[in-house]
């Protein structure tokens, strides 16, 4: 039956459109999705160049670091599906001693632990490698399970999410914590988790979350209230906030120019190359700027949802769905942190910040879907 | 479950997922039009707005540091003010290169290589954008002229005022009132940077640390509209800081200086305390130190004469220093032998001099060679006779004798308003067994009958001690800081002068006069402050303090007249003080050994270096029949407890009962001619 659908997609042989998929399909690598992030990094890199006031030096390395991205995402694309499947329990278990081995040994960064040192490699964070573990854990368990997902399995799923979420709120990394559950949730979601599960879920939320509230002190009150609005603290995170507003709103409908941007040049806005960028680009590009950026990232998810339900099983299928929207969550996140309608979360904007572990990570993530997309059998023999 | 396993349909599960991406897209969709929705109202509809802020203005929160608590004495006198002092700082954002900056600002004004040194240093740290850094402080009048003249030739080097702390008693309370000084990066990891964000100052030792939180008060802010330069323009939005609360001390700052002059030059330590209270009236550790020194760095070569000094004026004697405490502990050792039975008032022995055990040869010597002759209790107390503690000490058993020290306050932290105690020692066999893992020997009880050997006691533990006696057992707290809550008169009676150093940027030196405390505000204060008074008291007391009971409630009376008989009869080894004495003095002396002499040799003082002679001691209390002070005096090196610790604890007596008591029962005039004495320095 899904043979027939192959057939139909796919023209008569010998026609220059059939050859160009052949030829993607060879060297494993996806045509669109390729081109809407090299338009993304290219859109990243002029951002940045201004973000960083104008220091090649800081382009040159974010480069670099693209460099080892785009290496991460072939390589990973090379390798056939089956091939992540069959390792995906390994690498959780492992990624999940990673994280225990950082609470006990870690490196101490700006008061948390949350990079790990083995000699001969340079140091990383479990927690990066959790963001693709725990959606591939989640699909490759979810795949043998029949859909949509019983209540037993929901309740194993949800333990499989909770462990890494908590070893890395522990680290302390909220943030990172709260984005790895939502891939995980994703996951279920996608799975055709039942509306009345999700319903119960929420319903669940509200006296567990109020219940908590009553049992906190003043002051971790206080942070929560800290973390849902930042004004309240206007020489810590409240600060940030009004900054980039200020810096958004005054980019209007066409912005200031490239490398004109007063709020980002004269350092009224903090963390301008790292997760504030996008204000950066608001200022100078306006309005028009963004909405063109958003059209890009609408394109790459569209194209990664497609990815998602051309593929041939349901452990693709889901970790696919899983990926793209993961990355779609994170744009959402930083852009609503940005604008100061979501709580202040330190997750940087997908392919424009400036940072190496992410951006690693992310492409791997994309190699992964490459990897689905272009191992698939595309005539039924 | 008890249903059959059902087998994959995977065409539904396909169409399950298409489904859900459809689902999906719909959802991001939506947020995408959210995010655009809420850009465009930033962008399109608040644009007005922000573009005025940003382009000819832009926004700029700025931290207004609250002022200090005063602290002052029980009258009223100013221990801890807050002066203006000018500093020059940069500010990094306007400058573009730093060095020539420095070059330039150090051909108008003098600048220290060290000064230099610390402002590299912070420039380092972490701070927000556009906030100065500071490079060098204690700005005279005519160096502020020469930055202002120079003022256009250096963007980005502004004249900031700040309210800095000063002690105008100088060394007099130096270590109890301790000092505040710049924030460093040990101590930014133990105070919320938000709180303190305006503030460039912290309490580091003393009761400017223990009471930081009480003193500090709570930052303001302000959002201002400053120009491209950085001028404020106008204030949109401003938050008052709270200021600080002031502390009022149980301290008596004419016993403090007279306590301190009588130590001259010694080294040696002096607490006073209140027997009815447990304030601490005076609180002296010689030599000391000028804390104003530390408030805006103290230069290297001033630190490490302070530190390296032999003399360390550095250390807190009164709460650091552990001493054997000697005879001094005599009145208590005998309460226990009349507890416990193993001695009488009407008991005597005849001393020869020296005291052995059955089946050891060792003397223990007694301090007077050839003997004290028949001795009872209370002959022992007055003339300090060891041989009488050997024997009770030996009857008592080394565990009894510190079970019954123990109440007293000895060989634990008295938990005063202060850090840094030390625990002083008072051993036991399970002490021994744990920390050398050795038995108790007899001979190690008799040594610690007279206060000497393992035992350990600091100057605040013996003054505590000997308020405790006075009480007849009713224990005290000692605490610095007085908790009552003060009229409104009273409570300000200086006016401070109010400075934002945030007004004063771009040179306009604005010294603003207004009272920063409204009247109600003062009355929130001392809501607050009381409130949290009675917080500490009674987790305070619940803690530890159980008072001690005598089996026979005479015998209080009766070991005070012994004590008494120490300074008032014409044996006694503290008479010289008791001769022209206008009240009656209950004391006990000590002498406590440094050096360890061995059985064959005699103690000259000549012949021992300075370092190596006695400590000399003192305890006591007055009025006896109606205790107002109770002291303790160590004198390190001095020699004899009665010839020199003695005469120091009846100059703190005599000051605090014939002027401040006497005069704060009769009329109130002490504290005015105080408060002036104070200003006309």
């Amino acid at each position: 039956m899904q043979s027939k659908d192959f057939l139909r997609r796919l023209p008569e042989h010998g026609s220059p459109v059939t050859q160009q998929i052949r030829v993607w399909q060879a060297i494993h690598l996806d045509g669109p999705l390729l081109f809407g992030l090299t338009l993304l990094i290219i859109i990243g890199l002029f951002v940045l160049y201004s973000a960083a006031n104008e220091d090649m030096q800081v382009v040159t390395k974010q480069a670099s670091r693209i460099g080892v991205g785009f290496t991460v995402m072939i390589v990973l694309a090379q390798i056939p599906p089956y091939a992540y499947r069959r390792w995906t329990p390994w690498l959780y278990c492992m990624g999940i001693m990673l994280l225990i081995a950082v609470l006990v040994t870690g490196i101490d960064a700006k008061g948390a632990q949350r990079w790990i040192a083995v000699p001969g490699f340079p140091r990383f964070q479990p927690a990066e490698l959790m963001k693709l573990a725990v959606p591939m854990m989640m699909s490759w368990y979810l795949a043998d399970r029949t859909l949509p997902p019983a209540i037993r399995p929901i309740l194993a799923s949800l333990v499989m999410i909770a462990c890494p979420a908590v070893l890395i709120a522990t680290q302390p990394d909220l943030g990172t914590s709260i984005l790895i559950s939502c891939s995980g949730i994703i996951v279920l979601l996608m799975a055709g988790l039942a509306f009345r599960y999700i319903l119960a879920g929420v319903a669940l939320a509200i006296p567990a979350g109020s219940a908590l509230w009553m049992t906190m002190h003043d002051y971790q009150r206080g942070r929560v209230l800290t973390f849902l609005d930042p004004l309240r603290e206007p020489l810590g995170a409240g600060w940030n906030i009004i900054q980039s507003k200020t810096a958004i709103g005054s980019g209007g409908l066409t912005g200031k120019g490239w490398l004109n941007g007063t709020q980002s040049h004269l350092d009224f806005l903090p963390e301008s190359s790292t997760d504030f960028v996008i204000a950066v680009l608001a200022e100078e590009f306006g309005f028009f700027g963004v909405f063109g950026l958003l059209i890009v990232y609408a394109a790459v998810v569209c194209r990664g949802l497609y990815i998602g339900v051309q593929a041939q099983d349901t452990y693709n299928r889901l970790l696919a769905g899983s990926i793209i929207l993961t990355f779609f969550v994170y744009i959402f996140v930083n852009i609503g942190m940005v604008t100061g309608i979501l709580p202040v979360v330190g997750v940087p904007l997908p392919m424009v910040s400036f940072g190496g572990t992410s951006i690693v990570t992310l492409m791997a993530g994309f190699g992964i879907l490459m990897s689905i997309h272009t191992h698939r059998k595309l005539v039924s023999g | 479950m008890g249903k059959p396993v059902t087998l994959k349909d995977h065409y539904n599960e396909a169409r399950i997922y298409t489904n859900r991406t459809w689902l999906a897209l719909f959802v991001v969709f939506v947020l995408i039009f959210t995010l655009i929705g809420r850009i465009g109202y930033l962008q399109i509809f608040e644009y007005d707005t922000h573009i005025t802020k940003s382009d000819q203005n832009r926004i700029n929160v700025q931290a207004i540091p609250p002022t200090r608590g005063l602290i002052y004495d029980r009258s009223g006198i100013l221990l801890a003010d807050n002066r203006p002092n000018y500093s020059v700082s940069i500010i990094k954002e306007r400058v573009d290169d730093i060095d020539q900056t420095i070059d330039e600002v150090s051909a108008i004004l003098t600048l220290t290589t060290s000064d230099i040194e610390r402002f590299k240093k912070r420039l380092k740290r972490r701070r927000r954008p556009y906030e100065g850094i500071p490079l060098r402080f204690n700005l005279s009048e005519e160096e502020i002229a020469r930055v202002a003249v120079n003022q256009h030739q250096l963007p980005g080097v502004e004249i900031e005022a700040d309210l800095v702390r000063h002690y105008p008693l100088k060394h007099i309370a130096a270590h109890t009132i301790g000092y505040v000084a710049r924030i460093n990066q040990k101590d930014e990891q133990r105070i919320d940077a938000n709180r303190y964000a305006g503030t460039h100052h912290i309490g580091k030792i003393g009761i400017e640390r223990y009471y930081e939180d009480h003193l500090h008060g709570e930052v303001g802010v302000q959002k201002v509209e400053t120009n491209a330069r950085g001028r404020i323009l106008s204030v949109l939005e401003r938050t008052d800081p709270t200021p600080g609360q002031d502390l009022h001390l149980y301290m008596d700052i004419p016993t403090q200086i007279a306590a301190t002059a009588s130590l001259t030059n010694r080294r040696g330590a002096i607490v006073a305390i209140d027997p009815t209270t447990g304030g601490i009236l005076a609180f002296v550790s010689t030599p000391a130190y000028n804390p104003n020194l530390f408030v805006t760095g103290i230069d290297h070569k001033s630190y490490n004469a302070l530190n390296q000094s032999l003399d360390r004026p550095l250390f807190n004697r009164t709460i650091q220093g552990q001493y054997p405490p000697g005879s001094t502990i005599k009145p208590f050792v005998g309460l226990a032998g009349l507890d416990y039975e193993v001695t009488s008032w009407d008991f005597s022995i005849l001393d020869p001099g020296f005291y052995r055990l059955d089946n050891d040869r060792h003397q223990y010597r007694d301090w007077k060679k050839w003997g004290h002759g028949k001795v009872n209790l209370v002959t022992a107390i007055r003339q300090s006779c060891d041989t009488f503690f050997y024997d009770m000490s030996y009857k008592l058993g080394i565990d009894n004798l510190h079970d019954f020290m123990a109440p007293f306050g000895f060989g634990r932290k008295t938990d005063i308003d202060i850090g840094n105690e030390q625990t002083g020692l008072l051993p036991s066999k399970a002490w021994k067994r744990r920390r050398y893992d050795l038995p108790w020997f007899p001979g190690e009880t008799l040594i610690a009958g007279i206060g000497q050997g393992f035992m350990l006691a600091t100057p605040l533990q013996l003054a505590v001690a000997t308020a405790n006696l006075a009480n007849r057992g009713h224990l005290i707290k000692p605490k610095l800081a007085s908790t009552q809550s003060r009229t409104k008169e009273e409570h300000r009676s200086v006016d401070t002068p109010k400075l934002e150093k945030d007004n004063l940027q771009n040179n306009e030196l604005k010294t603003g006069t207004e009272n920063q405390v409204s009247d109600d505000m003062s009355d929130n204060v001392i809501a607050h402050e009381s409130k949290s008074i009675l917080g500490q008291t009674d987790s305070g007391e619940k803690r530890t303090l159980e008072n001690v009971t005598l089996s026979e409630e005479e015998n209080w009376q009766l070991m005070f007249d012994a004590m008494e008989s120490v300074v008032h009869h014409p044996k006694g080894t503290a008479r010289k003080i008791g001769i022209d004495s206008k009240y009656r003095i209950a004391g006990k002396t000590g002498t406590a050994q440094v050096l360890g002499i061995k059985q064959d040799e005699a103690y000259d003082a000549e012949k021992i270096d300075e370092r190596y002679r006695d400590h000399a001691l003192f305890i006591g209390f007055a009025p006896a029949d109606n205790p107002q002070i109770a002291v303790a005096v160590i004198v390190e090196n001095g020699g004899g407890g009665g010839s020199t610790a003695a005469p120091i604890a009846r100059i703190v007596m005599d000051s605090y009962l014939h002027n401040t008591w006497q005069k704060e029962h009769t009329q109130k005039e002490i504290k005015e001619d105080a408060v002036a004495s104070v200003k006309n320095q």
